[in-house]
């Protein structure tokens, strides 16, 4: 069995807040609908681990969810970055970008 | 901010199910709008109930919420069994109810600081040694010339405090019509400031109050009396009052809380030393050293000082001795200085009561160990009924320990309604006992607050007896095997730990009723104690008079008293037999000192016809005759004193108390021995002398007196209300005579039994809650046993059983443990006797009476909480039964 696309382990959190921090409120389908599109369907997220990650992100206070009334009537959970949601983003982006850093190191040197 | 939302998030988990759902819904949704397949969508989702579940848990604290859970559970067991669950909380409120009470008591006169700056400091100087009898004792009183010395001798390293012995006093504010009792109690000036205390109103004592013998006529009243008596009204302060003659000025209140030093009376009115006579007197004990040491400072050191101080003060008094017979003088000199902590305050009531409470507080405890068992031993039988379920439980994931939790959270519902209950049982259990320590008319009283100590002694307790309750069960529950018990096989569990708990139940229960047994042969013994007069019918009047009258004042009441209807005969005495008041003094005969201390009442001409007390031989005084000069004295006195031989004409001397003189009297008469002093002592050598005495002055008529005792005999039948005439027939005859009490000889002599009145009923009362609580243990435990034996059971009546075999089966291991908890019981009560030994009175614990009556009750008792299991059993029906799955 291959392994799945969207094993980039403990990078889900960074993906999230990255996208709430650039277009916000979104809810969970369409979150999960821009990290597919903008990673042109290379990273998929699992469904089923969206939700408690949602739900994990906002307990820790990086996000703050309220529902809305969609102009279709349907109501949905939308989700927005707070102060220390955006301090977290800036944690993760530089260990991201060390880890991506180090890795591309040993890919060039080893 | 995050736990705090969590736990808040517990109390609405229907809430955040719903709207975990529905975003998930709206995820869906959102799909399929998009084009996708509504069934690949939702495979993609995952399973609805695992999403909930993962998002819930990181939302809520996932303990907390099965506590809650458990706790909604346990709840709705309880409810689910109502009558099983009100008899469980019930027996343990009436428990837990008696502990807590009884920790209020307890905590109130023993153990509660008193609410004063560095009470853990604080020490009483007390003197150990042998007393004029030669009886073992230590003593807290001193003598104020040698308390001057102490206080200088440790100067710097303990503060020393002078408290009297708290007394009644009477005060009248306006007239004399209003005679108001108080408890009245000498301090020295400098104990507020010690002590740390400020007033409530006014000012409190200082040193410079409490300087010149006599002066200043000042008190402090007590925020009680002040409350009581004045509505807490600040005028109150430079208010003015007679007491004992002297016109007294109220200078302040002292602060809320504070009582006085004596666990177990109120003080009403402070006063300062130098206002009591005592003070300038060397033999004069009457008050309590109290010593505050410095921080750092040890007992020992201070004790050292003090040991010199005392024993040179001694010597100097010693050379004063010139007629006490020599071994008293060794005892006088041997005595030993000691400091006792007395941070909880000290009282003649504490140490009269505090082995008796300490009794009581134990015969508590194991009424709440047998309650315990019974809610223990219904938790385990529930549990086992729910065999299935535990066991259901298991197998789909519950981890042992959450059952255990199941368990606990049951028995703490159960705890946390019973100490509800019990505390209000206690609220006013507590001041019941209280008013029933000391004689009724002048009961004890202890401030009983609900503090935190209360509390938190209540929460413990709560805890305690929750863990306690679900210890059984939960050993039950961590055996059951899930396998079998879902396939229906049950393990036959012997119950064994329900027996034991029954076991435990029935010795505990046994100690109970054998100390209750004793307490209450120890009352009625002393009750029914003879006391070598009639004391029906018998009234007392004391009354007290402003300036010492001469006799025909007090003849001319006695003589009016005579002529109320109803009224048999009237007597005059100092006071009445029994009533706590004495005269002693060593008894020479033929100018030889003896080693007898013998008692004196004076009396009037009639009173032993009055008390009924028979003359052997002689005479009674002549209405002439005057103190001293003639006696008459009992049978335990001319044993004594003359050994036996016609003592009609001979002579015998009593000290005066100078040192030096000594009064003459010759003996005119013998009675029959009366009780003086009180109820448990052999009788005492008593000398009758005549109720008026010389003049000093030389007068032909005899010294006015300023107190005495009417004695009246009341025909029998007589209206209680005559009382009240009597009362006033005095006043009428001679206003210069105020009775200031007015009582029944039966209530004198019933005030000696009041401490083993209290312990009797109360036992009782234990014992008979324990016997019952028991009782619902036995027939639960063999009720339970029965219905889990019941297809065994049937199986041997079909194969031809009899009712006798059935009966035997089912009661012999309940018996066996029966009879290891009687001898269990016996060994402890047997071992612990000796504790209570000093509270016994002419009983002996090893009299088979005191074992074979608890055995035979508790066993009867056994017998018939066994009836209705046993009958059960025997008529099961084998055909029935054996239909059952």
């Amino acid at each position: 069995m291959a392994p799945k696309p969207d094993t980039l382990q403990g990078s889900l959190d960074l993906l999230v807040l990255k996208i709430l921090s650039r277009r916000s409120p979104l809810h969970g389908y369409a979150i999960m609908s821009a990290i597919q599109d903008i990673s042109a369907d290379t990273l998929r997220v699992e469904e089923g681990s969206l939700y408690p990650a949602l739900h994990r992100m906002e307990e820790s206070g990086w996000i703050r969810a309220q529902w809305i009334t969609k102009e279709n009537g349907r109501r949905a959970r939308v989700y927005e970055l707070t102060i220390s949601g955006k301090k977290q983003l800036g944690i993760e982006e530089s260990r991201w970008k060390a880890v991506a850093a180090a890795v591309n190191r040993v890919l060039r040197e080893a | 901010m995050s736990i705090l939302r969590r736990v808040a998030n517990l109390f609405r988990t229907k809430q955040l199910n719903r709207e975990i759902d529905e975003e998930l819904q709206s995820h869906l949704e959102e799909a399929v709008a998009r084009g996708r397949d509504p069934e690949e969508a939702r495979r993609a989702l995952g399973s609805l109930l695992r999403h909930r579940e993962a998002s819930r848990d990181e939302r809520l604290i996932v303990w907390l919420d099965s506590l809650r859970a458990d706790a909604v559970f346990g709840l709705r067991q309880l409810r689910k069994n109502k009558i099983t669950s009100a008899a469980a909380i019930l027996s343990l409120a009436l428990g837990m109810g008696l502990a807590v009470a009884g920790f209020r008591l307890l905590d109130a006169f023993l153990w509660r600081p008193l609410p004063v700056a560095h009470a853990e400091q604080l020490f009483a100087v007390a003197r150990q040694g042998l007393g004029p009898s030669g009886d073992f004792r230590v003593s807290e009183a001193n003598e104020y010339p040698l308390f001057v010395r102490e206080r200088a001798a440790v100067c710097g390293e303990a503060e020393l405090v002078a408290v009297s012995y708290s007394n009644r006093a009477e005060l009248t504010f306006k007239t004399d019509d209003e005679i108001e009792k108080v408890e009245r109690q000498y301090v020295s000036g400098w104990m507020f400031p010690a002590f740390e205390l400020l007033p409530a109103a006014g000012r409190l004592f200082t040193e410079d109050d409490d300087r010149t013998p006599g002066e200043p006529a000042y008190v402090v009243l007590s925020y009680e009396y002040w409350t009581r008596r004045f509505g807490r009204d600040p005028s109150a302060v430079g208010r003015t009052f007679r007491m004992d003659n002297r016109i007294f000025t109220v200078i302040g209140v002292s602060p809320k809380g504070f009582t006085g030093t004596e666990p177990g009376t109120m003080i009403d009115v402070f006063v300062p030393t130098m206002m009591h006579e005592g003070v300038t007197h060397s033999d004069w004990s009457w008050f309590r050293t109290l010593a505050i040491l410095q921080p750092g400072v040890s007992v020992d050191t201070v004790r050292e000082k003090l040991q010199p101080v005392m024993q040179a003060f001694h010597e100097e008094r010693a050379k004063g001795f010139k007629t006490e017979p020599k071994s008293f003088l060794d005892r006088f000199l041997s005595q030993k200085l000691l400091l006792e902590p007395a941070s909880s305050g000290l009282s003649g009531m504490q140490a009269e009561y505090r082995r008796p409470l300490v009794v009581l507080g134990l015969l508590i405890a194991m009424v709440l160990v047998i309650a315990c068992a019974n809610v223990a031993n219904l938790m385990t039988a529930q549990a086992a009924a729910r065999h299935r379920e535990m066991a259901l439980r298991i197998s789909i994931g519950a981890g042992r320990l959450r059952l255990v939790q199941l368990l606990l959270m049951e028995s703490a519902w159960i705890a946390a309604a019973a100490s509800a209950v019990g505390v209000v049982f206690a609220w006013w259990a507590a001041p019941f006992v209280v008013a029933r320590i000391n004689p009724s008319n002048s009961p004890a009283q202890l401030a009983l607050p609900l503090d935190w100590r209360v509390t938190l002694f209540a929460a413990l307790l709560t805890f305690a007896v929750a863990f306690v309750c679900a210890f059984a069960p939960s050993l039950r529950v961590s055996e059951v095997e899930p396998a079998q018990a879902l396939k229906g096989e049950e393990r036959q569990s012997r119950g064994r730990l329900m027996l034991t708990l029954v076991a435990t139940q029935v010795a505990f229960c046994f100690v109970i009723y054998f100390a209750a047994g004793l307490f209450v042969t120890t009352f009625e013994r002393l009750a029914h104690q003879p006391t070598g007069y009639s004391s029906e019918n018998l009234v007392i009047l004391t009354a007290s008079a402003h300036q010492p009258q001469p006799p025909p004042v007090w003849d001319e009441a006695s003589g009016r008293l005579r002529y109320v209807p109803g009224v048999e005969s009237v007597a005059m005495a100092g006071w009445p037999l029994l009533d706590g008041n004495g005269w002693n003094g060593f008894i020479w005969v033929n100018s030889q000192s003896t080693e007898v201390l013998a008692y004196f009442l004076s009396v009037s001409p009639g009173f032993m016809d009055t008390m009924r007390i028979p003359l052997i031989q002689g005479r009674d005084f002549r209405p002439d005759e005057v103190f001293p000069g003639k006696a008459i004295v009992n049978e335990a006195f001319v044993q004594q004193c003359f050994g036996g031989r016609n003592p009609l004409g001979q002579w015998f001397e009593k000290e005066t108390g100078d040192g030096v003189t000594r009064w003459r009297f010759e003996v005119v008469g013998v009675v029959r021995n009366a009780r003086y002093r009180n109820m448990r002592e052999p009788m005492t050598p008593t000398a009758y002398v005549p109720f008026f005495r010389t003049n000093p002055a030389g007068l032909s008529e005899p010294e006015p007196k300023d107190g005495g005792s009417f004695i009246v005999r009341m025909r029998k039948g007589s209206p209680a209300a005559l009382m009240g005439i009597l009362r006033s027939e005095v006043s009428h005859a001679r206003p210069e005579l105020r009775v200031s009490s007015i009582r029944t000889q039966v209530e004198i002599n019933e005030a000696h039994t009041v401490r083993e009145r209290l312990l009797a009923m109360l036992a009782g009362f234990f014992a008979a809650v324990g016997l019952l609580l028991a009782a619902v243990g036995v027939y639960g435990v063999l009720h339970y046993s029965v219905l889990q034996r019941q297809k065994e059971i049937g199986v041997r009546i079909a194969l031809g059983a009899r009712p006798f075999d059935i009966a035997r089966q089912v009661t012999v291991e309940m018996s066996f443990m029966a009879a290891i908890g009687m001898g269990a019981g016996l060994a402890v009560g047997f071992a612990t006797v000796r504790f209570i030994a000093s509270l016994l009175y002419e009983v002996k614990p090893t009299d088979p009476s005191m074992t074979i009556t608890p055995i035979l009750v508790i066993a009867g008792t056994i017998v018939v909480a066994a009836l209705p299991a046993l009958i059960r059993a025997v008529r099961i029906d084998p055909a029935s039964m054996l239909r059952v799955d």
